[in-house]
């Protein structure tokens, strides 16, 4: 692809390009449709949409008949808090790092890839890391694995910006110290405080709204007709303008209540939305000024006590948002826990006592809403994407297993075709170790990849 | 939870560290599941148990009618209590400067009151392997009831074990200024040999020490550092050698070999041929977390996941250990992974049971349920391993322990909340 075509196509890559041609029949599923029941029977995909689902589906002829007896098919899992398949993540150097984004080092080759698509995640919210208090763009992508990067990109998902409270963005205002993770004098950085943040927010918002004033202002006299000079172009204020008018979604990482509430009145007093908190790991003592603002909750299952605003961390926080009337998801802001976010959502039965299928839309359809891509993914249902995961047992089981995975009705991750490629891999891989022998001795490789 | 508290409240007061449960099923793990069945427990100990058994006259039994009693399971490595808000070091003692600590115990750095404790409870978890942390030789590791006023109270073994980290090649290092990164391979290995001399070093030093103890004489000076070590060099106790490549469980067997030291393997992640000669051996394994990423990039995708079927394969006796504060209720999940991907139940089962109770040699108390062991029980209403599960009742030795957390006061204060 030519890189003007690049450009055009980052938020509209043709969704036939994507799609797997022609039929595809799962049958004799328990289909888990989260948003329709549980139903025994077929899953129908032509071109890439589900196209019917039911006990008795019409079999149209050619089509590829899949199996699932005694399986579990789900929609694809969503995760709505990643960090894989970039190669940066924190610009951490400013205080409003708005002008930067995750979308311009989108590394389709990553394997972190293929690792989320075995654990059954389609869908996944690449955003920005959490050393600023308004931090960089992200984008949404999908797991098709083996494609380039416009084409793993969720053609037409809104686009959206981090922002972060607490800890990690006042960090490097800490005092000068040579001991690890306190900032040298040269690298010290407002804000330091939680005061420092609602400050450093509240004046890029002012700062925006200037700002916009000024292309309002332009554009409606040149509607009329004056030719004026335009007014130079800022890309910090840019993404925030869009923030003003509504057209791109903050996801804000933060902990503790007073500093979710002070966002929520900040955002209340410019009159923008925060579409969702991530980690939120206090949202439960806040449920009800969240439900207010209508601020989706995007969490943990169990994580606490790493750092001192996570020691009031609840493993029944999803639960108890979620029973407030807050949208909720759980995410996994990790490489590793993003392949089993199906035994996430199981610990919300053991923590808070919810329903199979409230477990289950928390990683699926729930974010799916929190990215403003529902009418897309999340569900099986007629006319949505085919993305799809087959599990031997019911996902909610610690037992269970991804034994396929679907995107655009495209088969992405198959266990048994990967186990038989072990064997053909690892030969594959001895012969080039072998062949480097003579110009580099072979030595261990220390350590995991970092995400 | 409360329903049931109700229903048991009563004969549970007044029973102490007596009772009579029916009506459960019984999974002992050293035999098949027994439905229906009636357990009595005397004096903090099991005294009989069956679907038909002799009651005592006059005996009260609580009714568990649809629930399911396993043995207390066995964390193999944890630091509960040991730290509290991991990245704020003032309330961290795991980790202590210097390479060669053998005086150190884990066991009185265990903060009883710790929100750790009764949290990791809540999850099934009775009894866990305390370990220090740092250098080469970390100090002695404990075996304590997450249960007891004191940690003199919880701790069953005060010095179980020597923790050692046998010296590795590493060449990616990370540090919290500057991210991860990699250090020269020549750099690292050079560091590696020095390290491994200086382990032969003290060895040598600690066997020296013990010829002069036995020569006594009126110039002897007891050496604490010294002294600590000498049930390990005469093989009575293990090193706790955390390995987590092949290369380094390799040298850690030769190591013990040459040494003629017992050595139970910690933290292992490589498969592959080394599992053979762990088994030949008959080295015990504490397997770490099965939840994680492969260890490179081209690794199977499942290779985490796939290592304890891969070891109960090989016939590696294994356990399992969280080696983490806050994750470590997080055990029964961490067998049940390994499940998924090709280990059979019982086995995961036994891995933090009775497994671990033998490798760590206390499996005349606890780890099953058997007469005469100690009554460290838990109550659930299904498969403690699957994450839906709830622990709805614990005993440690025969006393009902409390399940509420600070997880589950904040739930219901803040359930409260208009």
């Amino acid at each position: 692809m030519r890189r003007r075509e690049f450009a055009l196509s980052l938020f509209a890559a043709p969704v036939a390009l994507q799609a797997q041609q022609g039929v595809t029949v799962i049958q004799n599923a328990k289909i888990l449709t989260i948003t329709k029941g549980t139903i025994e029977g077929s899953v129908v995909i032509r071109d890439g949409k589900i196209v019917d689902v039911g006990a008795n589906v019409m079999v149209p002829p050619g089509a590829k008949i899949i199996d699932a007896a005694g399986q579990f098919v789900m929609p694809g899992i969503i995760d709505c808090h990643s960090h894989i398949a970039t190669e940066a993540v924190n610009e951490g150097t400013l205080s409003v790092s708005s002008m930067t984004g995750t979308g311009d080092t989108v590394n389709p080759e990553d394997i972190g890839i293929y690792r989320a698509l075995a654990g059954g995640v389609t869908t996944a919210n690449i955003l920005h890391g959490s050393a600023n208090a308004i931090g960089g763009k992200n984008v949404v992508i999908k797991m098709r694995w083996g494609k380039d990067t416009p084409e793993i990109l969720f053609d037409g998902a809104k686009p959206g910006i981090k922002f972060a409270l607490g800890e990690n963005p006042k960090r490097r205002g800490g005092a000068p110290s040579n001991f690890a993770g306190g900032p040298s004098t040269s690298r010290q950085r407002y804000p330091a405080t939680r005061m420092g943040v609602e400050d450093v927010i509240r004046e890029a918002f002012t700062d925006a709204k200037a700002y916009k004033a000024k292309w309002d202002d332009y554009n409606a006299r040149t509607a009329k007709g004056e030719r004026l000079i335009p007014p130079r172009r800022d890309l910090k204020f840019e993404p925030l303008v869009e923030v003003l008018e509504g057209k791109r979604l903050v996801h804000a990482h933060c902990y503790r209540a007073d500093e979710i509430l002070m966002l929520l009145r900040v955002a209340d007093e410019f009159g923008f939305k925060i579409k969702t908190l991530q980690h939120v790991l206090e949202g439960y003592k806040v449920a009800k000024e969240l439900k207010e603002h209508g601020a989706g909750a995007s969490t943990f299952s169990d994580w606490w006590s790493y750092k001192m605003e996570a020691y009031d961390a609840i493993p029944y926080n999803a639960a108890l948002m979620h029973k407030k009337g807050v949208l909720v998801s759980l995410n996994s802001d990790s490489g590793e826990l993003m392949r089993h976010l199906n035994q996430e959502a199981a610990k919300t039965l053991r923590y808070g006592g919810l329903t199979e299928d409230e477990a289950l839309a928390m990683i699926t359809i729930n974010p799916a809403k929190q990215l403003d891509i529902h009418n897309r993914v999340g569900s099986i249902e007629v006319g949505k994407d085919a993305d799809i995961v087959i599990f031997d047992k019911h996902p909610l089981s610690n037992f269970a297993k991804v034994q396929k995975v679907f995107i655009d009705g495209r088969m992405y991750f198959d266990r048994d075709q990967d186990m038989s490629e072990r064997e053909a891999k690892k030969s594959k891989r001895e012969k080039m170790i072998e062949q480097q022998k003579p110009a580099a001795p072979a030595r261990p490789q220390g350590g995991r990849r970092p995400v | 939870m409360k329903k049931l508290a109700a229903l048991f409240g009563a004969a549970l007061i007044a029973a102490d560290d007596n009772f009579i449960l029916r009506n459960v099923t019984i999974h002992p793990v050293t035999a098949p599941a027994i439905p229906a069945a009636t357990i009595v427990v005397l004096n903090g100990k099991i005294v009989d148990f069956g679907a038909k058994i002799a009651l005592p006259k006059n005996a009260k039994a609580i009714d568990g009618k649809g629930l399911h009693l396993y043995p207390g399971l066995i964390d193999s490595a944890s630091n509960v209590g040991m730290s509290e808000v991991s990245s704020v070091r003032e309330t961290s003692d795991t980790i202590e400067l210097g390479d060669f600590n053998p005086q150190l115990r884990a066991v009185s750095s265990v903060n009883p009151s710790s929100d750790h404790i009764p949290v990791t409870r809540g999850n099934g978890i009775t009894t866990s392997v305390m370990y220090p942390g740092g250098g080469i030789i970390g100090g002695q590791v404990a075996l304590m009831h997450l249960d007891g006023w004191t940690w003199e109270e919880m701790a069953i073994e005060k010095n179980l074990a020597m923790q050692m980290r046998f010296p590795s090649i590493a060449t990616s290092t990370f540090s919290r200024s500057f991210g991860s990164g990699r250090a020269p391979y020549a750099e690292s290995k050079r560091r590696y040999e020095e390290r491994v001399k200086l382990t032969s070093d003290f060895f040598e030093e600690v066997r020296a020490y013990k010829q002069r103890k036995a020569a006594g004489g009126a110039n002897f000076q007891p050496e604490r550092r010294l002294e600590a070590m000498l049930p390990v060099v005469d093989g009575k106790q293990p090193l706790m050698v955390f390995a987590t490549r092949e290369r380094a469980a390799r040298e850690a067997m030769a190591f013990a070999a040459k040494e003629k030291v017992k050595i139970i393997l910690a933290g292992l992640r490589d498969s592959g041929p080394v599992l053979k000669e762990i088994a030949d051996k008959k080295i015990p394994v504490i397997l770490g977390e099965t939840l994680d990423l492969p260890l490179e990039e081209d690794s199977a995708y499942d290779e985490a996941y796939a290592l304890p079927a891969e070891l109960h394969k090989a016939g590696v006796t294994f356990a399992f250990g969280t080696f983490s504060v806050q994750f470590a209720r997080n055990l029964p999940f961490q067998a049940a992974a390994g499940v998924a991907f090709g280990l059979p139940h019982d086995e995961a089962l036994k891995a933090i049971t009775i497994n671990a109770a033998k490798i760590w040699g206390v499996d005349d108390r606890i780890g099953s349920i058997e007469k005469g062991k100690w009554a460290d029980l838990i109550l659930t209403d299904g498969d403690p391993l699957e994450g839906r599960s709830q622990v709805k009742q614990m005993w440690v030795q025969g006393k009902p322990v409390s399940l509420e957390t600070r997880h589950t006061k904040l739930y219901e204060q803040y359930m409260k909340r208009q």
